[in-house]
């Protein structure tokens, strides 16, 4: 009746994970309850659960990715708690079974899990707005994009108290991951969260992608797009491109687990190498799915508070569309000790140091930006610079470790943490918080606390230096990763630095937190009125504070680069005159449950299908089907928006000013 | 995402003319997804690539494939493309007979295509050559049952979609369905015509 699933999967003897359920239970029961007793569920239903509006659902991903922060860090600092006390012949308070589900975990919800959606949040909230457009291509899509990986999310945490998760590291390589080495639940519950977040993923993709190249306002040709657009363009571009390869990848693992299927096992004919390749050349373009919409972060942070167009917009913009063609050209080099021959190696090993030269022209046309510029140090500006000085360390050793030789001895040593962690953090999550910081006004109509911002600026900082550059030389050292206790005493002093690294990191995570109650405490104070608080240069600063469901009552002429900056100067006056007058009839998409219902149908049978509960499959199966045709006989989805609405908005500004 | 057409359209760059009629944004959406859809078949294919030979000591595709049957498939999928056409032109001209004329016979084929590959799989099965046999059949019943897979859905949108004319009549709603239908019908040749090539010819 309940295939796999018993009382017995309930993990009673470890306490970690069951006081850790405890207190998340305890903290989403009173936040419902407070839901509840305050009447806030039609609200939050009709306004968040259902909404269609691209900011929203933006809101909502950089939310879900905040809240996924806190667990993969909570992963992230067991880890060096535990290597900071398994030295010598101590074994540390991990066993090594459930230290390997952390390390898989927390590789598999920071790429995932908040990487992933934070990007793509600020891709729906801003892209629709600097494009002068009233929402994304496919408003009801993104609702089900949106929610698709909220199922992924639920799935992924769910193991954490029922049965276990993957012991296979974050990319589960075959034979590992077969059934015949890992017959448990673990790489069941990895695949299906993955496969389900990864369909929200790519019809995210898709949406953006028609976004940017059919909705653009008039007179946005593609040399006025702003530079954020661009990188999200590529970006999402790479994403309709490299994830139906993990898509396909992981379905031929799952036939292995679930059918009998011989893909990638050791016997019957199988290749477990074709895994390893297929899997990177998703991974390879992954790696520049995050790092792009970074990029175009810093480019437009840092032109608004230079005071500067950007420093070579064509270059920039070459450079973005020379990373999106390289990036699938590089996937081997994450194996290079696979055992491909010396010209093999040589080919990916150059092709991934040919990837420095754009990157290295944007770092130039960053720091060209700056220069004679009226920099302004705020907290955006702040990530942007502690970016720049610490990517270029982060893409120095990544050239260093494109030598295949050098590879072969720093090949899953802790150097390539300390690597890819330098460019993961000091790139896209550096960005994220910049883009966090900058575009919170426009989202929420206030500005965040500058002072607890740049405390966690430093925190970040500091916090990263201090914990990843010990482990580069605990890497050239001898030390591998995903290593649970060592026996050399003298790597426990750079093992301690590490986790006091990590320390710094969650007191920055946590000023994060307090950031956000003590600016909503005074958000009176902090008002945005104007709707450009920073200054800006392109058409999201147009808008108000936070912008109406429509964004623009009429669509903005654009001329050049540049779009909000040229108006400005033409002047404002006249600009906002005209969006009261010309405001003509429109339609907006009505709010849709399809996304919720979905994903909620998506997660049963994921979670059936885990524990072979086929029965119970066989509903999800035909609810998420039965839904998706309930959305298929809808013919009134649109409302219309007049005159008098918009004008009640505008007034309603007024009276609040 | 009306898009209020500028007077001066003739005159401006196609890059400029602002937001595109929703016509073109759904059909532009749905071409991402058919290629983003061919890229998991691509990665089918090379699996496929890489495995073909790996029999395991079981049978291989030279052994197992009956040509004059694959031929048949291929004639009832590329003729149901083309009365696929049809019927996408009884849409256009709101011709009712037409449609139901060009959507009868593309189900119809279509429905001859799956049962005959119904037919192959389980004749496959029972002769002993399951795709837990080898590595080999894994790769070859996943590339191209994932198609008769495609294949099966579009059938089922298909039969949707002639029950929507039904009770919506021509609407620009409907319209904009069948022209994606339409699209991945032909996707689905392609598809098709890559596996005849590369998995039944290339078996010898």
């Amino acid at each position: 009746m309940l295939g796999r699933l018993s009382w017995d999967s309930i993990p009673w003897s470890e306490p970690i994970p069951l006081i850790t359920a405890a207190v998340v239970g305890m903290v989403i029961g009173a936040v419902l309850l407070l839901v509840l007793v305050k009447g806030w569920m039609p609200y939050l239903w009709r306004d968040w659960i259902t909404s269609t509006d691209h900011k929203r659902i933006g809101i909502l991903y950089c939310g879900l990715a905040l809240v996924m922060l806190v667990r993969g860090f909570a992963d992230a600092i067991m880890m060096r708690a535990q290597l900071a006390l398994a030295s010598g012949g101590a074994q540390g308070y991990l066993p090594p079974d459930h230290y390997n589900q952390i390390f898989s975990a927390h590789g598999t919800i920071m790429i995932f899990f908040v990487a992933m959606p934070f990007v793509v949040g600020l891709m729906n909230f801003v892209v629709p707005l600097q494009l002068g457009a009233r929402d994304v291509a496919f408003p009801v899509l993104n609702a089900v994009s949106f929610w698709l990986t909220a199922a992924g999310v639920l799935l992924i945490n769910a193991s954490l108290v029922i049965g276990e998760f993957a012991r296979t590291g974050w990319l589960a390589y075959p034979p590992l991951s077969e059934t015949q080495f890992s017959p448990g639940v673990g790489v069941d519950y990895y695949l299906w969260s993955l496969q389900i977040s990864g369909v929200g993923t790519l019809l995210s993709g898709i949406n953006l992608v028609t976004t940017i190249l059919k909705l653009r306002a008039p007179g946005m040709s593609y040399s006025r797009m702003p530079v954020f657009c661009w990188t999200a363009l590529a970006s999402n571009l790479l994403i309709v491109a490299a994830f139906p390869v993990l898509t396909a990848t992981f379905t031929m693992l799952l036939l292995d687990r679930y059918c009998g299927f011989h893909f990638f096992t050791t016997d019957g004919g199988g290749n477990a190498m074709m895994y390893i390749n297929l899997i990177w050349i998703w991974g390879h373009p992954e790696v520049y799915i995050l790092i792009l919409p970074a990029f175009g972060v810093f480019s437009e942070v840092i032109a608004t508070f230079s005071g500067k167009p950007l420093f070579g917009y064509r270059s920039m913009v070459a450079a973005t569309m020379a990373i999106c063609v390289l990036s699938f050209m590089v996937w081997l080099h994450h194996f290079f000790t696979m055992g491909a021959n010396a010209d093999v190696n040589g080919f990916f090993g150059v092709m991934t140091m040919i990837i420095a030269v754009p990157t290295g022209v944007k770092v130039f046309n960053w720091l060209f930006t700056m220069y004679g510029g009226t920099v302004r140090f705020t907290v955006p500006m702040l990530w942007s610079i502690g970016f720049i000085v610490t990517f270029v360390l982060g893409g120095a050793t990544g050239v260093l470790l494109a030598i295949p030789p050098v590879d072969f001895v720093l090949h899953n040593s802790l150097f390539l943490i300390a690597h890819f962690h330098n460019t993961a953090i000091g790139g896209v999550l550096f960005g994220l918080m910049a883009g966090y910081t900058y575009w919170f006004p426009k989202a929420f109509g206030f500005r965040l606390h500058e002072g607890l911002g740049k405390a966690v600026f430093w925190c970040w900082l500091i916090g990263f230096y201090l914990a990843f550059m010990p482990l580069y030389a605990l890497g050239l050292m001898g030390a591998t990763r995903r290593m649970q206790h060592y026996d050399d005493a003298s790597w426990q002093p750079l093992m301690f630095a590490a986790f006091l690294g990590a320390m710094m990191i969650l007191v920055g995570i946590v000023l994060t937190a307090v950031q956000l109650y003590v600016s909503i405490r005074q958000r009176a104070q902090r008002r945005d009125l104007t709707g450009d608080p920073w200054g800006g240069r392109t058409l999201e600063w147009s808008t108000p504070s936070p912008p109406p469901a429509w964004n623009f009552a009429v669509p903005p002429q654009v001329s050049g680069l540049d779009a909000y900056w040229r108006m400005k100067k033409r002047s404002r006056e006249e600009v906002s005159m005209t969006s009261m007058t010309e405001a003509r009839p429109f339609h907006m998409p009505k709010p849709n449950d399809t996304g919720f219902f979905l994903a909620f149908f998506a997660v049963v049978t994921g979670f059936s299908l885990i524990w072979h509960i086929w029965w119970l499959v066989g509903c999800g199966v035909i609810a998420c089907v039965s839904v998706g045709l309930r959305q298929a006989w809808r013919t009134e989805t649109e409302v219309e928006i007049g005159p008098d609405v918009v004008a009640a908005f505008q007034a309603g500004r007024e009276v609040s000013a | 995402m009306s898009g209020g057409l500028n007077p001066t359209v003739g005159k401006t760059p196609l890059s400029e003319r602002g937001p595109a009629p929703v016509r073109t944004v759904v059909g532009f959406g749905f071409w991402l997804f058919l290629l983003s859809d061919i890229v998991m078949f691509a990665v089918f294919f090379a699996a496929y690539a890489v495995l073909s030979s790996s029999t395991a000591g079981g049978p291989s595709g030279r052994e197992l494939f009956d040509h004059d049957r694959v031929l048949l498939e291929t004639c009832c999928l590329l003729l149901s493309s083309f009365t696929c056409g049809l019927m996408l032109i009884g849409s256009k001209r709101e011709s009712r007979r037409l449609f139901y004329l060009g959507a009868l016979a593309t189900l119809a084929l279509g429905l001859g295509f799956v049962m005959i590959e119904g037919i192959e799989f389980s004749e496959m099965i029972a002769d002993g050559a399951a795709p837990t046999r080898s590595a080999f059949l894994s790769a070859f019943f996943t590339l191209v049952g994932a198609h008769g897979l495609h294949v099966t859905v579009g059938l089922a949108w298909l039969m949707l979609m002639a029950t929507q004319v039904e009770a919506m009549g021509f609407t620009s709603m409907v319209q904009r369905r069948l022209l994606c239908f339409s699209l991945f019908w032909h996707a689905l040749d392609i598809v098709w015509i890559g596996v005849f090539t590369i998995v039944y010819l290339g078996a010898g």
